[in-house]
């Protein structure tokens, strides 16, 4: 079966203490993108118009809003949506241990309870390591249904060898991630070559077998965003299951316009092809207004199935104590404070 | 909305609850001033003389909100004699102290701006998104922009001085938006206002008024007398108003060009539109249906410059009508109070009926029609967005106005197709053009004859750029430099509103002034009259004087018309006797008549590209004419003595004056620069001066020679083509001059030029639609007609209301005032980025 928070991944079954599925989360059959080849003509056909992408960026917080009740709800829906992320040199079996148990109990339970969101089952998308940390986060994950992410490929520059990024990505797999964050070589945008990117995509596709690859186009050291549209198609169309806006390294990250960008493209790859992209924002989403006008965009360019974790997550490590004070604050009344909620 | 709210079906549904701004401040402050408002005049507040009131309505719950006095023509009155006694004072304050005042209006507008912004919506019906984020902060913008007008109008603009005092009428489509669009400008220059609001939204006036209270404005600088029609006809007719302002419908704009003919009254209008929005092949089509959301469901289409005729290149018609329905059908219609929605109500049931009753006359004309799935709130005046395709230019939804969400889709297929369509119209307010070609978006931009161009964006403003119309959008420009000559004049001109009196001769004004040969000239008058009636007379070859009479009877020289570059006779079959200042016969010319000008205004299209040719090619051709009218100076002069009896020296003066003139438009040809306005954009607004196009001269009487250098000169170093109509008693100089055009290059159909009976002429250019202005230096009577001929396709009309100008001078009779004249500014904005 399909599930929400393992999409795609149809042989692999409910594990040990998974909870019930909710009926209303039935599990949908998404085809995966089996990718295309690479069609030069569509990629030159991609116009994007940058101060017209800014406005109607700037009007997506300002034309819709979520309150009470709703707002609520859509953040809970945002935790469902994080991949709970730590990419830091510093990482050790410790706190990626530490962010799995955040992982799987994101909401204090007397917050949920007083919101009535004690049977939603509630865990962020994923846990989002390196490749040295994936062991440990498997392990801590066991027995829960939260896929372990692993970013790839030389993440975050991917200045290294090609035959080295394939074999990171297949020690990832074998080490039990069930998505591999892989990050695109930025040269190749920069100097047109459209051909390589295609090529090195599809072989990193081919490496992920059954694990979901999202792709990270570094939007902001590709100049432009229409290079930001042309990367993006040419990704879809080398098989990426999520195309991702930035590692988080890069100086700029996610933004409302580039993001505005992806999920257009995302768009007319479904109309186009009949397959469905998810996207995934990273780097600089840190308040709860910010995931929910991700979700206004999501929910108004590519409409309500893109609301769901298997094609929607936000990149994000501080995120979650913010959605958690608001949520808090919803049901008390009260300001919150980052320091009544367990961290991570 | 649903009842489903447990936080876990939400989850589920994820769907948009209920975001309602609190009317609670808003409802507040109308019960505070329940149950009616005043009339704010002299800073006073004051109950309509009449006691009329009426209510003003909130259009989603179709509830009365308030009720709003019935200004009376005794209430105007009031409201102008106040800022008539104002004005002397107001004008005489430093322009720093103007500033403070307008700067504190900003800030104060910005200190209250969420109560505004409520009222607003609660008035007039648009989503408070809309008055929150877009309406409001440009209000406060306009005050602090023309508080720095005030802060350098006096080193920027030195020789100009205001108007006086000020009628402006607004609509109720953005109504404090209208309101500080006519307010700032007028009072950063000096100006008194009497300022009428429209009768469905006055309360944001109101409010307004009371903030100018609370920065102690100065008594009646500003009025503001809220009513009907009535009302704004009053202020209209007002005797002692200098100035009319009016922004609404073209209908109306018509009958205030006729109301205010011959009043002196000066006048911009800022009326109706069918703006194309021209979408090219190459452009981003997701963008592009973000812009058509921006275009035709702002403010519910009910915008002077909505984009409501969607253009598009035939190649990618069917994904843009695709995405666009798929767009549509996630536009949110509802409670305008909502913060999470796109569109509101309509403003009443009379433009709810209008919308409907269009919409119905375009299915019966055979478009197709399409509207989204869900259904409108039905408690309140709403309209889904519509959008219709396989829409012709002849349907009536293609040619009018609707004023509502409704959007016309045509087809194109060339470059050169797009443009034709879009100016396919009356009208010429606006156009957005949407391309990722810069070659080709600003090469569409310069031919499409609209006030604003968008290239890539639509219904941006700022109080940094001009925003006005073309053709029957009307005239006047309101923002930027160009916005403020609207409030302005020369400061030579010190009578107002002058008196008619009628040109007798070569009067100046002021102690400079010179009469000479006043008494022939009565008397060459009374002759030239008897004439002109007896028609055709015969003339005897014998009193035919001239400088070839000898021992041989002279070669006669009858001078035909000049149109089309070729000299054509008459339709008529008439002539016209020129007498000399002693009354002898000097020469006959071509009595022209309707027939004749009909021809000249089409050689005079014919002509069109005189305007895109370069400043440098139309300065060289004026010098050329310089040259050339030099080397027959002694001619000209002679002939000038002998028409009008002055005295040698002054004749020869004359010559020079107009020799010099053809110099400094010579000059100017290639200076008349446009300007790149600071507007809050990433790119530039380019204000660019265009032509007019056709323009009639109807020259004056004296100086036959320089008066009709002084208007043809500037009009063609523009790159207008002209139609001139030579002074009426003293018509020689002009057709002595077909020879000067002729050997100077001017390319045919740049000058015409008939002769005949002034007011005749006039009447026709003035009634003419193909002509798109008209400046008409005659008596006082003459000029009214002509302004009130000129409402037909409300062209632009210059004229002198029978005052005379100091033709010799240079201060008077040429320069800037005369460019301005010849042009009209469009500002295109490019935003730019990749």
């Amino acid at each position: 079966m399909v599930t929400r928070t393992a999409p795609h991944t149809d042989e692999r079954a409910p594990e040990r203490g998974q909870r019930t599925q909710r009926q209303s989360e039935a599990p949908v059959a998404r085809p995966r993108n089996p990718g295309m080849p690479l069609d030069m003509a569509r990629i030159a056909a991609v116009l994007v118009n940058r101060s017209a992408v800014e406005r109607r960026a700037a009007t997506i917080p300002t034309r819709r809003t979520v309150k009470k009740e709703w707002q609520a709800a859509w953040l809970l829906r945002a935790i469902t949506c994080i991949d709970l992320t730590t990419l830091a040199g510093d990482d050790t079996p410790g706190n990626v241990s530490r962010l799995c148990a955040k992982a799987q109990h994101p909401v204090r339970q007397n917050i949920l309870q007083q919101l009535g969101a004690t049977g939603l089952d509630l865990h962020t998308g994923a846990v989002c390591v390196y490749h040295n940390l994936v062991p440990v986060a498997v392990e801590a994950l066991a027995g829960t249904n939260i896929p372990v992410a692993a970013v790839s490929t030389g993440f975050p520059a991917a200045q290294n060898p090609l035959p080295l990024k394939l074999e990171e990505i297949r020690a990832s797999v074998a080490a039990g991630a069930r998505e591999i964050d892989i990050v695109i070589s930025r040269a190749n945008v920069l100097t047109g070559n459209w051909q390589g990117l295609y090529d090195e995509v599809r072989m990193f596709r081919e490496a992920c077998g059954d694990a979901h690859m999202k792709t990270i186009l570094a939007t902001g050291e590709l100049g432009t965003l229409r290079n930001v549209a042309r990367a993006s198609w040419v990704c879809m169309m080398a098989g990426a299951d999520f195309i991702k806006t930035s590692t988080g390294k890069e100086s700029v990250n996610a933004t409302l316009p580039v993001s505005l960008v992806m999920v257009r493209a995302i768009r007319e790859y479904a109309e186009e092809t009949g397959y469905q992209i998810g996207f995934k924002p990273a780097g600089g989403i840190r308040t709860a207004k910010q995931s929910l006008d991700w979700l206004i965009l999501m929910k108004e360019e590519l409409g309500d199935d893109w609301l769901r974790a298997d094609l929607f997550r936000i990149g994000a490590s501080g995120l979650l104590t913010d959605i958690e004070r608001q949520l808090e604050y919803f049901a008390t009344g009260r300001y919150s404070a980052a320091y009544h909620h367990p961290m991570a | 909305m649903s009842e489903a709210t447990s936080i876990a079906e939400l989850f589920e549904t994820m769907s948009y609850g209920p975001a309602p701004e609190s009317a609670t401040p808003a409802r507040e402050w109308l019960a505070a001033h329940a149950p009616r408002l005043g009339l704010f005049i002299g800073n006073e507040w004051r109950a309509p003389s009449d006691g009329d009131y009426f209510p003003s309505v909130n259009p989603a719950t179709g509830q009365p909100l308030i009720e709003i006095a019935q200004g009376s023509d005794a209430d105007v009155a009031a409201a102008v004699t106040a800022a008539r006694e104002a004005f002397p004072a107001w004008s005489a304050t430093p322009g720093h102290v103007r500033a403070r005042y307008l700067y504190a209006i900003a800030r104060q507008v910005q200190k209250h701006s969420r109560l505004l912004a409520v009222l607003e919506t609660m008035d007039n019906g648009k989503p408070i998104r809309e008055t929150r984020d877009i309406d409001i902060p440009l209000v406060a913008r306009h005050f602090y922009h023309h508080a720095g007008w005030a802060q350098l109008m006096a080193s920027e603009l030195p020789d100009m001085r205001p108007l006086g005092v000020v009628g402006q009428v607004i609509p109720w489509n953005f109504p404090l938006l209208m309101l500080a669009w006519k307010i700032a400008p007028a009072l950063a220059t000096g100006n008194t206002v009497v300022l009428k609001p429209a009768e469905f939204t006055s309360i944001t006036a109101i409010a307004f008024a009371e903030i100018l209270q609370e920065i102690g404005l100065p008594p009646g600088v500003v009025n503001i007398v809220t009513g009907d029609g009535r009302t704004g006809a009053a202020l209209v007719n007002s005797p002692d108003v200098n100035k009319i302002a009016f922004t609404g419908s073209t209908e109306v704009g018509r009958i205030i060009r006729r109301a205010t003919a011959g009043s002196g009254k000066h006048l911009s209008l800022e009326l109706g539109g069918k703006s194309p929005f021209i979408v090219f092949e190459d452009a981003d089509l997701d963008s592009v249906v973000e812009g058509v959301v921006d275009a035709i469901w702002f403010n519910q289409g009910q915008v002077c410059c909505a984009g409501s005729r969607l253009l598009v290149q035939e190649g990618v018609a069917e994904k843009l009508i695709a995405k666009l329905r798929t767009r549509m059908e996630k536009l949110r219609v509802g409670d305008p109070l909502d913060k999470a929605v796109d569109i509101g109500a309509i403003i009443a049931p009379v433009q709810l009926e209008k919308i409907q009753r269009l919409v119905q006359q375009g299915v019966d004309e055979g478009a197709e029609m399409w509207q989204p799935g869900w259904a409108c709130p039905t408690d309140g005046y709403f309209f889904p967005p519509t959008l219709f395709t396989n829409v012709s230019p002849a349907a009536t939804i293609a040619q009018v106005e609707i004023f509502g969400p409704v959007l016309v889709t045509m087809t194109f297929r060339t470059p050169a197709e797009a443009v034709a369509l879009a100016n396919n119209t009356a009208y010429g307010l606006a156009a957005s053009i949407w391309s990722e070609s810069i070659n080709l978006a600003l090469d569409v931009a310069r031919g499409i004859k609209a006030g604003t161009i968008w290239i890539n964006s639509t219904n941006v403003f700022d109080a940094a750029s001009g925003f006005g119309g073309y053709r029957e959008s009307g005239f006047g420009r309101e923002g930027g430099r160009e916005g403020l000559f609207e409030y302005l004049q020369p400061a030579w001109e010190t009578t107002p509103t002058p008196s008619p009196s009628p040109v007798n001769g070569r009067g100046e004004p002021g102690s400079n002034g010179h009469k000479r040969g006043k008494k022939h000239h009565a008397d060459i008058s009374a002759s030239a009259a008897a004439i002109s009636t007896n028609g055709a007379t015969t003339s005897p070859l014998s009193r035919l004087t001239g400088e070839g009479m000898g021992a041989f009877p002279p070669i006669d020289r009858t001078p035909k018309l000049f149109i089309g570059g070729k000299q054509a006779r008459p339709d008529s079959g008439y002539s016209r006797r020129v007498l000399s200042a002693e009354g002898l016969l000097l020469g006959e010319v071509g009595e022209g008549n309707r027939k004749d000008i009909r021809n000249a205004v089409e050689a005079a299209h014919a002509a069109a590209g005189w305007a895109s040719a370069t400043g440098h090619n139309r300065a060289q051709i004026l010098y050329y004419l310089a040259e050339n009218l030099a080397t027959r100076a002694a001619e000209f002069a002679a002939r000038i003595a002998a028409m009008t009896g002055s005295a040698p020296d002054e004749a020869a003066t004359e010559v020079e004056r107009a020799i010099e003139r053809l110099f400094t438009y010579g000059a100017w040809a290639d200076k008349y620069d446009g300007a790149i306005h600071q507007t809050p954009i990433r790119g530039m607004t380019l204000a660019v001066p265009e032509p007019i196009g056709v323009l009639g001269l109807v020259c004056p009487d004296e100086y036959p020679l320089l008066g009709f250098v002084s208007l043809v000169a500037p009009a063609i170093a523009m790159g207008n083509r002209v139609v001139a109509v030579p002074s009426e008693r003293y018509p020689l100089s002009a057709t002595d001059f077909y020879s000067v055009l002729e050997t100077s290059d001017v390319p045919a159909g740049v000058v015409n030029i008939v002769t005949g009976a002034r007011e005749t002429l006039a009447k026709v250019l003035a009634e003419h639609d193909d002509v798109d202005g008209i400046w008409y230096f005659g008596p006082a009577e003459g000029a009214s007609a002509v302004e009130s001929a000129s409402a037909g396709n409300m062209k632009r009309t210059w004229t002198s209301d029978g005052a005379h100008r100091a033709w010799l001078d240079a201060t008077q009779g040429e320069g800037q005032e005369f460019l301005r004249q010849a042009t009209q500014v469009k500002n295109i904005w490019v935003p730019v980025g990749e």
